[in-house]
């Protein structure tokens, strides 16, 4: 091996520590971990309770549906696209789920509807942009309106509810501190972390956003890889569809304005580059708490409900700043 | 010409033509290309050069004429097509992706892995091993197989790319402009790399526009102009001056 390195310059020495923690490039890479540190430090100092045991099995469990939708809009992002129907795909997966359940489904089949919902919607988002060549945002955009009105038109805009002892345990039980719904966003976190980085399909994923070009001339088919990213989205979604007919009780056409706009915060507070190519799911995972954690927070220490959205905005920005020195 | 080719030739096109909507790119095109050879393509800016290169790697398909390969008729409809017949590219715009590492760009849709199908894990430790060695063998000069492409200089991404191309025993190694970005150091050492290739038994298809290159390195040049392929010449039997006299028109073929 030492052929190599004859001709090679001197590797660069590792910067010390002190000099890593002035570099505005490490505060990026790891903005969502210091920021949700730093929110905790502020919000238990502001109020005592906020470390409380359920407090923080409250946030745990809040944070699953933020978690699963960020996993699955990471990697249409690590695309370099962008899933802007996330929260309308699981809205209308939970009304289908609603509605078969009304039906007389076994539940069992009511969660595999909605799942399959999620993943139909996902593989026509994601044909429509890779043999359509319709960029990924209006694609996207038309299916959230589609998929809101589709909630509609099924639930006939009345929440259905949903009674089932199963859901119920699913969402308020646990392994101490953990709810079953914090649990299964981390089994799915650690599994798709697997498939983004020791798969040929992850490896492919990170190619085809970092360059399409150069992924094309070795034979990946970046048409394919869209579409199975946005699958991936679509059943991510239609799973949370499932945990949020679970959390409330009931299916809901009313459509969560929010939410999709916070994955993309997630991702984004994550440290993933919205050009594409370069992703984690550490990072969004941890991005999805830091907003769980500020929205928590600032109920806690009783700020009104209005001012959420602000600081979330804020958060977002600062962070979108921080990226702008990342390497 | 001289009677010379009893050996088959491993490449020829035949009548090719490709126009791009209103752009004629390519018209009726024929060359050859012999094994065994570095054989060098010239021709101005806009001649087709990239063109005919994206045809024989899979990237685009003609509309007219045949490309044969190893004296088979090649349809590559995917550069995975034209990969796995034995042709590597190394592409003009340097088809690196910076943010994967100099092992996973080696890789590229190669990957080796553990067990089959969708369960498949990428085999990490064998890939750098290998990638180690491909770099080794070619003696390039690269840090670290472990550092992302971005980290590298020019000199360094070329090198990379053509261990790549050099590399999965291609039969056919194509280089569009490969020192076109170069310093003089680092061209000196992409051309010993393009000289290591034709040794070990690669055929080279070399778009040059530096002359003194073609001339070194060549055995054959075809001349390309404004989309016609309109010349071709042994090395031994040319010059310089009648390669550019070739590609300006001065001199008609
Ligand atoms: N994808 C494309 N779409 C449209 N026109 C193209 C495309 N690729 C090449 N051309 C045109 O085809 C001609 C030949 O280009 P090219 O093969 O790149 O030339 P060279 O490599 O010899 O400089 C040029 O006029 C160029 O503008
Ligand atoms: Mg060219």
């Amino acid at each position: 091996m030492t052929a190599t390195t004859v001709e090679a310059p001197p590797a660069p020495p590792a910067p010390a520590r002190s000099q890593r923690l002035r570099d505005p490039a490490f505060w990026a890479d790891w903005a969502a971990l210091v920021g949700l540190i730093g929110l905790t430090i502020v919000f238990q100092a502001l109020n005592s309770t906020f470390l409380s045991y359920g407090n923080v099995q409250s946030i745990l469990v809040a944070a699953a549906i933020l978690i699963i939708l960020s996993i699955g809009q990471t990697f249409t992002i690590a695309t370099g696209g962008i899933d802007l129907s996330v929260a309308s795909v699981m809205t209308f997966a939970a009304c289908a789920f609603g509605w078969a359940f009304t039906q007389g489904w076994a539940l069992p089949l009511c969660m595999v509807l909605a799942v399959v919902t999620g993943l139909v919607f996902g593989a026509v988002n994601g044909a429509l942009i890779a043999k359509g060549r319709i960029p990924d945002f209006v694609v996207t955009l038309g299916s959230l309106s589609a998929a809101s009105g589709l909630a509609l038109i099924l639930a006939d805009g009345k929440p259905t509810t949903v009674i089932s002892p199963f859901l119920l345990k699913f969402s308020t039980r646990g392994i101490g501190l953990f709810g079953w719904t914090f649990l299964l966003a981390v089994v799915i976190a650690v599994i798709t972390h697997v498939v983004l980085f020791n798969t040929r399909f992850g490896t492919h994923v990170l190619a085809a956003g970092g360059s399409p070009e150069a992924a094309t001339a070795t034979g990946i088919s970046t048409a394919r890889i869209k579409i199975a990213v946005y699958t991936v989205s679509g059943v991510l979604a239609g799973l949370s569809g499932i945990l949020l007919v679970a959390r409330i009780g009931a299916s809901s056409p009313a459509a969560d304005t929010t939410m999709t706009l916070n994955t993309v915060a997630a991702v984004v507070l994550g440290g993933v580059s919205l050009l594409g190519g370069r992703a984690t799911i550490v990072g969004p995972v941890l991005g999805a708490l830091v907003l769980t954690v500020l929205v928590n927070g600032l109920t806690l220490v009783g700020v009104s409900q209005f001012y959420q959205p602000l600081a979330v905005g804020i958060v977002v920005v600062l962070a979108a700043l921080l990226m702008r020195f990342q390497k | 010409m001289t009677a010379t080719t009893v050996t088959h030739d491993l490449v020829s096109v035949e009548n090719v033509s490709l126009s791009f909507g209103s752009v004629r790119a390519l018209r009726d095109v024929s060359l050859t290309l012999q094994p065994g050879e570095i054989t060098a393509l010239v021709g101005d800016n806009g001649a087709g050069k990239s063109t005919l290169v994206r045809c024989l790697s899979g990237i685009h398909r003609p509309d007219d004429g045949t490309v044969r390969f190893d004296g088979q008729p090649a349809h590559f409809s995917t550069p995975e097509d034209a990969r796995n017949a034995g042709i590597e590219t190394v592409h003009q715009n340097l088809a690196l992706v910076e943010d994967l590492t100099v092992w996973q760009n080696l890789f590229l849709n190669r990957e080796i892995v553990h067990g089959f199908g969708p369960l498949a894990i990428l085999d990490k430790r064998a890939m750098k091993r290998e990638a180690q060695r491909m770099v080794s063998t070619l003696a390039v000069n690269v840090p670290s197989v472990t550092s992302t492409v971005r980290r590298l200089s020019g000199g360094q991404r070329q090198a990379v790319s053509i261990c790549r191309a050099a590399g999965f025993s291609s039969k056919l190694v194509i280089m569009d402009e490969p020192t076109a970005a170069l310093g003089v150091q680092e061209t000196e050492r992409v051309e010993k790399l393009i000289t290591k290739l034709r040794e070990d038994g690669h055929a080279v298809l070399l778009i040059s526009h530096n002359f003194a290159q073609v001339m070194r390195l060549a055995d054959h040049v075809w001349v390309m102009r404004a989309g016609r392929c309109v010349a071709g010449r042994r090395i031994a039997q040319t010059t310089g001056e009648e390669i550019v006299a070739l590609i300006t028109g001065a001199q008609q073929s």
